[in-house]
């Protein structure tokens, strides 16, 4: 399904957003922003509230399109994503109020993320038989597997709206893994959690960057998480890039400072 | 004094006194109930896939009667046209995701409502054009469709069941269990409830919509050709049956409009209502009580339980 020409070795640049700009009628959401995603790096994106934080990520997986700029996707060049593109090239994401399929069991939720890896026949599938079954089985196991990994065992046939919130996060995150992508794009994954569902979900994310290679990009308030969590920062304000680099730098950054701290914009 | 007698008391004297013309009653009530339900099914499959209610699930029973009546007529044999029929409603499908659905997408929903409204219109004007405007006799006996009753002797006299409404019963229930095993096991299945349930969520796992919005019109389409051979059966094919779409809205008030199993029980409740109505309470009120009983039913139950019997409840908060 995938050219060969988009193989990326860790550490080169996986995805690359170039003068994106987007705006709705009269409200500029991103202004001229470009920055890369490195193959393997856990990217942090940050940002007041109204920043373009979630608007970016919806520009990298499709969900908007941008008036001007460019996409560069596994050496692939395109002006705009599109929702299934970007799903079958392998990027996955979760959303800021969590976007679950409410009347579905965790289980069946974290099934529909196998949706591009199976294969077989509309036929087959009415039959549910032969190729199909057989299908279904094997997608299964991988899908245990990520249960198992997100400790989520107890809770597999439960019908998801009625989890809590922490849980819910967890089962979302159990989707995108499902779809085993190369990007991983993660809308405030800890937003609502207390103290030790944000721990839990750390160490998730720190095993899902080191046990599958996966590429991540995650928006989050939480300065204690991403500065222990990500190699690099980007700083968004107003819909503008104010900063970008590593935690510390970023830290010690004079406009990112302004705008945390509410200074008079000149 | 009277008249509450003849309401509250006299008609369950009577189906004491005449079981077997109660067994019929229900029967026949069960029978009619089996095929508003069958259209209901239609609706609720695009509904909770799509969100629209779509009105020209009426049309769509008449016109693949329609199409199959009109293929065998000019010589094709029964099962070709049938199979043909088939490939009218999966065009139909296709074109209808094309033409409306998509230029549509992210309108409000009340303009995709008056979207099938329009379909509705467009479908009687060009079939009435392709098929002529005059009533068709469906085609039984080619399809090997039962004739005839089995007389029943039980209760102290006669239960007459006809065989076409039992072959009515017995594909309908077919047909509801494939279509509970596709949408509860498989991956199409479980791609259309995460529709119905998210839209993004569904883009962002790579589901297509279009792709799952023809599936949706096609089984509908195909629950539209079960309930147009056996609705034929029993009286004509003609264009105004089309509004047997508007008996599917009690069904679906009772049922809940998301709810496969809520088409089936609302239909049996429906059409059982309706028919005891007309038996037992029918010669007091008039014998148009079949045409707004069904109505009645539907709004008593708004009252009280306004999601449905297996709906969804709502809830909202402030």
């Amino acid at each position: 399904m995938r050219a060969p020409s988009g193989e990326v070795l860790a550490g080169q640049v996986l995805l690359s957003v170039e003068n994106v700009s987007l705006s709705f009628g009269g409200v500029k959401a991103i202004r001229d922003v470009s920055f890369d995603i490195r193959k393997g790096e856990i990217r942090a994106i940050i940002g007041p509230n109204g920043a373009g934080k979630t608007s970016l990520l919806n520009v990298i997986n499709g969900f908007y399109q941008p008036q001007e700029g460019r996409i560069t996707f596994r050496g692939e060049t395109r002006e705009k994503m599109r929702p299934y593109a970007a799903a079958s090239g392998g990027i996955a994401r979760t959303f800021q109020n969590v976007a679950l399929f409410k009347g579905m069991s965790a289980l069946d939720n974290i099934m529909t993320g196998r949706s591009l890896k199976m294969r077989r026949s509309f036929f087959w599938q009415l039959l549910r038989h032969g190729p199909a079954l057989a299908e279904e089985v094997e997608h299964r196991r991988r899908v245990e597997e990520i249960i198992d990994f997100l400790e989520i065992n107890a809770i597999r046939r439960v019908q998801v709206g009625r989890l809590p919130y922490g849980l819910q996060k967890r089962v979302e995150l159990g989707r995108a893994l499902a779809m085993e992508p190369d990007l991983l794009l993660l809308d405030e994954p800890m937003a609502g959690m207390n103290m030790e569902e944000k721990e839990d979900m750390s160490r998730f994310i720190l095993d899902v960057n080191n046990h599958y290679g996966t590429t991540i990009a995650l928006i989050e308030h939480d300065m204690g998480v991403v500065m222990d969590l990500s190699n690099r920062v980007l700083v968004l304000d107003y819909g503008r890039k104010i900063a970008d680099g590593t935690p510390d730098e970023v830290k010690a950054d004079r406009a990112v400072i302004d705008a945390y701290l509410g200074v008079a914009h000149r | 004094m009277n008249l509450l007698y003849q309401i509250f008391i006299d008609p369950f004297v009577q189906m004491g006194t005449a079981p077997d013309l109660l067994v019929q009653t229900l029967w026949e009530g069960l029978v009619g109930g089996v095929l508003y339900a069958l259209i209901a099914l239609g609706f609720v499959l695009i509904f909770k896939a799509s969100g629209v209610f779509n009105f020209a699930q009426g049309i769509m029973v008449v016109f693949a009667a329609m199409s199959l009546v009109s293929l065998h007529a000019v010589g094709i044999p029964a099962f070709l046209a049938l199979a043909l029929t088939f490939a009218i409603m999966l065009a139909l499908a296709w074109g209808v995701e094309r033409l409306v659905l998509r230029p549509l997408v992210n309108q409000p929903d009340i303009i995709l409502f008056m979207a099938t409204f329009g379909l509705t219109y467009f479908l009687i004007g060009f079939g009435e054009l392709v098929f002529g405007g005059e009533p068709k006799v469906m085609i039984t006996d080619q399809l090997y469709l039962p004739r005839g009753a089995y007389d029943i002797k039980m209760l102290g006299g006669f239960v007459s069941l006809q065989k076409i409404d039992i072959a009515a019963a017995v594909i309908a229930s077919l047909m509801v269990a494939t279509l509970a095993v596709f949408f509860q096991k498989t991956r199409i299945g479980r791609a259309l409830r995460a529709v119905a349930d998210s839209h993004r969520a569904a883009l962002s796992v790579g589901i297509s919509l279009e792709q799952i919005w023809v599936i949706v019109w096609f089984a509908a389409g195909i629950v539209a050709i079960a309930t147009g051979i056996m609705w034929g059966a029993r009286s004509q094919v003609e264009f105004s049956l089309q509004i047997i779409a508007l008996k599917a809205l009690p069904v679906l008030i009772l049922g809940g409009f998301t709810s496969i199993p809520g088409a089936i029980v609302g239909g049996v409740i429906i059409g059982v209502g309706e028919k005891l109505g007309e038996f037992y309470w029918g010669p007091l009120l008039g014998s148009g009580i079949e045409s707004w009983l069904a109505y009645m039913i539907a709004l008593v139950f708004l009252l009280f339980r306004p999601q449905g019997l297996f709906g969804e409840k709502i809830i909202e908060r402030v």
